[in-house]
């Protein structure tokens, strides 16, 4: 039983069945219009990865000597055959974003579902038994949240030796006490509530009041960190490349493509604006997804 | 810890202090042992540690000079910019997320929300090269990188070039440092600014649906009171967790303002430890930065207990 149907079991006790909790999802969820101009977008992203080789013009590795530093083709000097100008060395910007959106989707889910599982069994622990063993998980989840996150992962993967997947490795244990410290804090608040005691008094047993009583009314902040960490990976991603410890040139990462353009921003705009656009718009609709998310799942703000 | 993690790092310092010309074997075992790199990796652990309980963070190995003083020379320049920073953040981010919840639902709301969305999607390092871009590039407002022209000197007294350059009563010299300050400023205060008003803003909404809200209503307090004084008690909660968390942001942001705006800070000494793998300064730096996100996170924590009596109690 995963954790998101224990909570809507949990809370929901109006309706029966998923597609009717399914249904009522949508409708809070489309009622945000920014969440559903994310989800598009988003879903444009994932189409776009994974036909990547379909759609992209180009190779994004394929040198074209007769063309360096050609603009977009509405500039003069631009043409149609590279339809965002061409970087450096001649290769197509357009063909490389649309195989560096790949790289992105596939950083954050790995990064956020390995850093959310142990984050929450961890939170869930320390919050729930107080004790020792709070004092034991929060003291080493004070010394890794002590380093600034992309520091610790730029040292990380120093040490690991600068690739993709180090970065990877580096960004999840960065990110995962967030989670813990999130979910400690939320158990630690709903604690004190009288449904806790109620259900205690009732003889509730400690797992099911801990996954079942507790957690889905901690679930709220999880998931809205879920999702603004998986965005949040794919900022640090880049940022590790354009700093030179993440994907390796000439991986067509977006991070890794501006820190190749970054001697050429007077001379050539469209080499360093349009990766970091694609790194906006990417994680700005996931964002937007995760405000939609949160206002549909969160019941306290429900006004039925 | 950060000596196990430090001293894992792949290559040999030795061998890139010598660069291209190398270096004959018997002056590399010689090197080696200056160092103490040499000695069993335990054995250079404890030595570390009674150092480090004595004050004392070692030499850097490239410069030659304690990574005390190091790090002590360059702090104020990060200090200053992240000041500055968090200032902007919160006095922008708390009124406009308080607002913003008050006014749900407004056109002010969805433009606040927006715009701290967008902050908070930012790559900075590319908003950074953009503001450069505009501001440097074309209109040539504000120089590109550095803390103050190169026309300027005095002696340092608080480090802080703010105050410096206005202790100094040199004309022209406070506004240089100004203008040298105001592009790392906002980059840097882009996702805090962004965190902070939406932080503040879902906590006000979540309280502002609690019970004893309406019941301070149903008394007959205005607006103002309860906003200000029920709702923004129990609100804060959140929102000073979330400024806490904000110094290692401020941090991890400094590495990459300070890189693009060749500020001489500590997140650019870090960066540029680490590629020239000077690993006394990168252990030391690590060591320090941690010392000062943990005594923030402290004062965090005490500040709960102010705040809200019930988790005192608790403990």
């Amino acid at each position: 039983m995963t954790e998101v149907t224990a909570y809507q079991e949990g809370n929901d006790t109006r309706q029966g069945g998923r597609f009717a909790l399914l249904t009522e999802f949508w409708a809070y969820f489309s009622e945000n219009r920014g969440a559903v101009i994310g989800l598009v977008f988003f879903s444009c992203v994932v189409f776009v990865a994974i036909f990547a080789n379909f759609i992209a013009p180009h190779e994004p590795n394929e040198q074209f000597r007769e063309a360096f530093l050609q603009p977009p083709f509405w500039q003069d000097g631009g043409e149609l055959r590279f339809p965002l100008g061409t970087d450096a060395v001649g290769r197509d910007v357009l063909s490389r974003l649309i195989h560096g959106s790949r790289y992105s989707l596939f950083i954050g889910c790995i990064v956020v579902s390995v850093s959310l599982v142990f984050g929450v069994m961890l939170g869930l622990t320390a919050g729930f038994l107080r004790g020792r063993v709070d004092v034991v998980i929060m003291r080493v989840m004070d010394v890794v949240l002590a380093f600034p996150s992309l520091l610790l992962a730029l040292v990380l993967v120093a040490i690991l030796g600068p690739s993709l997947i180090n970065a990877m490795i580096a960004i999840a244990i960065v990110q995962q006490p967030h989670y813990v410290r999130l979910t400690r804090a939320a158990v630690m608040g709903e604690m004190t509530k009288d449904y806790v005691t109620a259900a205690r008094v009732i003889g509730v047993r400690t797992l099911r009041l801990m996954f079942v009583t507790i957690l889905p009314n901690c679930m709220a902040p999880l998931i809205v960190q879920a999702a603004l960490s998986f965005s949040s990976a794919i900022l640090d991603a880049a940022a590790l490349g354009f700093l030179g410890m993440g994907a390796q040139p000439p991986t067509p990462e977006w991070g890794t493509m501006l820190a190749e353009a970054r001697e050429f921003i007077l001379r050539a705009w469209w080499v360093v604006t349009f990766p970091g656009v694609a790194i906006l718009t990417t994680v700005l609709a996931i964002n937007l997804m995760g405000d939609g998310l949160r206002d549909a799942l969160d019941p306290k703000l429900k006004r039925s | 810890m950060a000596f196990v993690f430090i001293r894992m790092l792949p290559g040999d310092p030795v061998m890139l202090m010598a660069g291209e010309r190398g270096m004959s074997e018997e002056r590399h075992a010689e090197m080696m042992q200056v160092f103490g790199f040499d000695r069993p990796i335990y054995e250079q652990y404890f030595s570390y540690v009674g150092d480090l309980l004595q004050g004392d963070l070692g030499t850097s190995i490239i410069t030659k000079k304690p990574v005390l003083e190091e790090f002590m020379t360059l702090f104020p320049a990060t200090v200053e910019l992240s000041l500055c920073a968090i200032i902007i953040a919160v006095f922008l981010g708390l009124p406009a997320g308080m607002i913003a919840a008050t006014r749900r639902g407004t056109i002010f709301d969805h433009t606040v929300m927006t715009g701290a969305l967008t902050g908070y999607s930012m790559p900075i390092f590319w908003w950074g090269l953009l503001l450069i871009i505009f501001f440097s590039g074309i209109l040539g407002w504000t120089p590109v990188s550095g803390r103050i022209s190169l026309f300027y000197y005095f002696e340092p007294v608080t480090g802080f070039m703010l105050i410096d350059s206005l202790l100094s009563g040199q004309k022209g010299a406070f506004i240089s440092s100004m203008s040298h300050l105001v592009l790392p400023s906002i980059v840097l205060a882009t996702i805090p600014l962004a965190v902070i008003a939406r932080q503040t803003r879902s906590a006000m909404l979540e309280v502002l649906s609690e019970d004893y809200v309406r019941t301070a209503r149903a008394k007959g307090l205005g607006p103002g009171r309860v906003i200000g004084i029920h709702a923004l008690r129990n609100a804060m909660i959140p929102v000073i967790t979330v400024i806490g968390l904000q110094v290692g942001v401020l941090f991890a942001g400094a590495i990459l303002t300070e890189t693009i705006f060749s500020w001489p800070g500590i997140g650019k000494w870090m960066v540029d430890s680490i590629f020239r793998r000077d690993y006394p300064s990168v252990q030391g730096g690590l060591l320090m930065i941690a010392a000062v996100v943990m005594m923030v996170n402290l004062i965090v924590d005490l500040l709960y207990g102010l705040i809200n009596p019930q988790i005192r109690h608790t403990d």
